[in-house]
């Protein structure tokens, strides 16, 4: 058992340097584009995975994601942005005074812009996460709304609807990919440990978990804050890799897209997470082409807007009404399972 | 602020009012049946208006022609909604046919992005609709009359065909248990579907009354009235149609009110109903006049 520890240890020790390797290689050599996809995969991971940990593990149908992501992108990028700019920008109204001087490193801004959207989890999780189902839902979803809404209307912190420009581009891929796989990292351990089970059962049949004794809104407001700490963290990754952000921007679309990667991947699996947040991303982008006029030899085909979230959303529905579990229903990735793939192969040989 | 203003600005309430109150009763109508949240609703509201539109520019029918027919369509449409993305559920988690409706709504959106364009078309309007009218200091809009009226018509028509005839029977014996009533012989789909067909075609109408108040056409202005009157919908009481009515109705007052009173507000007008929304289900999850729903183990 303890050998298998151990080779377990190495093999996954093994996969991250594979993956640094690949990302060095792929900074020297990728041109920008595919390097903001790879980007863009990463941060949507990060985001998916906290999604799951709510929703696919706790059972929680929280549709606040893009409320937290606004929250955090908006810390994250006062942060981090110089007073001078911040100056320059606010045309409206000057910014106000511990918005227009703070500033603090990178790597702070981001931890600083999870907690803060921690905080506002615990916050709008106390009345909330008495809520079930679908009220839970509407309710989370009122909460994105609300504070889209205020971020519009408080131009001496969020320069209103003109948003924030210019925010300095320090996420990279070794900043997108070290915090996904912190993310992995704490969200495996905890769906692993005794206090994940206890997740779980309440996720199962919430009356039996009240009944063995388990203080389920802790529990609920736990994980609830734990997803919103990465979504935040998300929305701030997010923030400086597209240097701009504005309300708009953090609509129930973005919301959707999150979900859809979680729905995708089938709930309570993190494999599937990561799996359909690679997919799903790559699969945005290059879906690009049907908006695009294509050419066929000598027919030019107009290009559609609004065709790439037609089918995107046509996907949707067809894994809800003919896989409803997802690629990876409730299952996940183990080294036994990989190394049998080869076991299997070498034996039929 | 004067009387006259106020009173005019009584009538934009209950104009408003009365047109969530239409789009609520569909919502609270299927979560009565389904405990489903219709995500879809919206969209099906901006089709009404744009249908009408359609036919009114585009095929040059007379107005009347155009409202009816432009119903019709869109009742049939959210009765093609329910067929496709919620009838293959109905034994699935409850939670499955939600995200259904999230995908069956943006895929609406975008649909009708790619059929009608994203570029908000303006509205002609016909002129006795918009004639100030002016009675001793107080102007009015003749359609801040009209729809209030107009909706209250309709939802006698909905409640009369709920309590007096075999379809609204099997409607409300459905709401209660769904499996008893197939027991007992009642067409669940049928009625199921008939239930969409009517919600549906009170979102149309009050679709084509709100581009006529709002006079912009846009694929996305289903969204925002939707959630507002699915807020509506909880707050007189999830699955109660008179509930939902009076919901719509306060929910058109506070809106127009508090702008009315506290202009420097107004920024965060479509933020009130989401405050509300929390209140409500904090104090009175299960809404003024709702039924009580435990937890059954």
């Amino acid at each position: 058992m303890d050998a298998k520890l151990k080779r377990n240890y190495i093999l996954t020790g093994v996969a991250v340097l594979i993956l640094a390797l690949f990302l060095f290689w792929a900074g020297k050599n990728l041109d920008g584009y595919k390097i903001q996809i790879l980007n863009l995969i990463a941060v949507n991971i990060i985001l998916a995975l906290s999604l799951n940990l709510i929703y696919g593990f706790t059972g929680l149908f929280s549709l606040g994601h893009a409320g937290f992501m606004a929250i955090g992108a908006y810390t994250c990028s006062l942060l981090i942005l110089p007073a001078a700019q911040k100056h320059a920008m606010y045309i409206l109204q000057a910014p106000m005074w511990p918005f227009s001087v703070m500033h603090a490193p990178f790597f702070l801004a981001i931890l600083i812009a999870g907690l803060v959207a921690a905080l506002f989890g615990i916050i709008i999780g106390f009345p909330v996460l008495r809520l079930g189902g679908d009220y839970l839902g509407i309710a989370t979803l009122g909460f994105a709304e609300i504070i889209r809404v205020v971020a519009n209307n408080i131009p001496r912190v969020t320069n209103g609807a003109l948003g924030l420009k210019g925010i300095p581009p320090y996420s990279n891929l070794w900043w997108n990919y070290g915090w996904c796989l912190l993310t992995l990292y704490v969200i495996i351990r905890l769906v692993k440990s005794n206090f994940g089970n206890t997740l779980k059962a309440i996720r199962d049949d919430e009356v039996a978990a009240r009944a063995m004794g388990i203080d389920t809104f802790r529990c609920r407001m736990t994980s609830f804050v734990i997803g919103a700490f990465f979504a935040g963290v998300g929305g701030a990754l997010l923030a400086s890799l597209i240097t701009t952000i504005d309300p708009k921007m953090f609509n129930f679309i973005l919301t959707f897209n999150v979900l859809m990667i979680v729905v995708a991947g089938g709930l309570g699996s993190i494999t599937g997470t990561v799996l359909a947040g690679v997919v799903i991303t790559v699969l945005l982008e290059w879906l690009r082409f049907v908006e695009n006029p294509v050419t066929i030899g000598s027919l030019t085909l107009q290009g559609v807007p609004g065709m790439r979230m037609v089918v995107f959303s046509v996907a949707l529905l067809f894994i809800i009404l003919f896989r409803h579990q997802g690629i990876m229903g409730k299952r996940e990735f183990n080294w036994d399972w990989f190394l049998g793939l080869f076991r299997r192969r070498g034996e039929a040989r | 602020m004067s009387l006259a203003m106020f009173v005019q600005h009584l009538f934009n309430a209950l104009t408003l009012g009365s047109l969530y109150a239409l789009i609520a009763i569909g919502y609270t109508m299927v979560y009565g049946i389904l405990r489903l949240i219709n995500f879809a609703h919206g969209e099906i509201f901006m089709m009404g208006a744009y249908f009408v539109f359609w036919g009114v520019t585009l095929f040059h029918l007379p107005w009347p022609i155009a409202v009816i027919g432009a119903i019709l369509v869109t009742s049939m449409a959210g009765i093609m909604v329910d067929r496709v993305a919620y009838k293959p559920l109905r034994n699935a988690p409850r939670i499955s046919a939600l995200i259904s409706s999230i995908g069956v709504s943006f895929f609406l959106q975008n649909f009708a992005i790619v059929v009608f364009s994203a570029i908000p078309r303006a509205v002609q309007r016909p002129d006795w609709l918009v004639k100030v009218i002016v009675i001793d200091k107080i102007r009015i809009l003749p359609l801040t009359l009209v729809f209030p009226v107009l909706s209250f018509i309709l939802m006698m028509g909905l409640l009369y065909v709920v309590y007096r005839t075999k379809p609204g029977l099997g409607m409300r014996a459905i709401s209660k248990d769904i499996e008893t009533s197939r027991l007992m012989g009642v067409p669940v789909n049928r009625i199921i579907a008939i239930t969409f067909g009517m919600g549906s075609a009170l979102a149309a109408a009050s679709g084509i009354m709100w581009a006529l108040r709002y006079p912009q056409l846009q694929p996305v202005m289903g969204v925002i009235p939707g959630f507002k009157a699915f807020i509506a919908a909880v707050f007189g009481g999830i699955g109660s149609i008179q509930g939902a009515v009076i919901g719509g109705l306060v929910l058109g007052f506070i809106e127009i009110m508090i702008v009315a009173f506290l202009p420097t507000l107004a920024g965060y007008r479509d933020a009130f109903a989401f405050v509300l929304l929390i209140i409500i289900l904090l104090i009175m999850p299960t809404g003024l006049m709702g039924e009580k729903l435990e937890d059954k183990v």
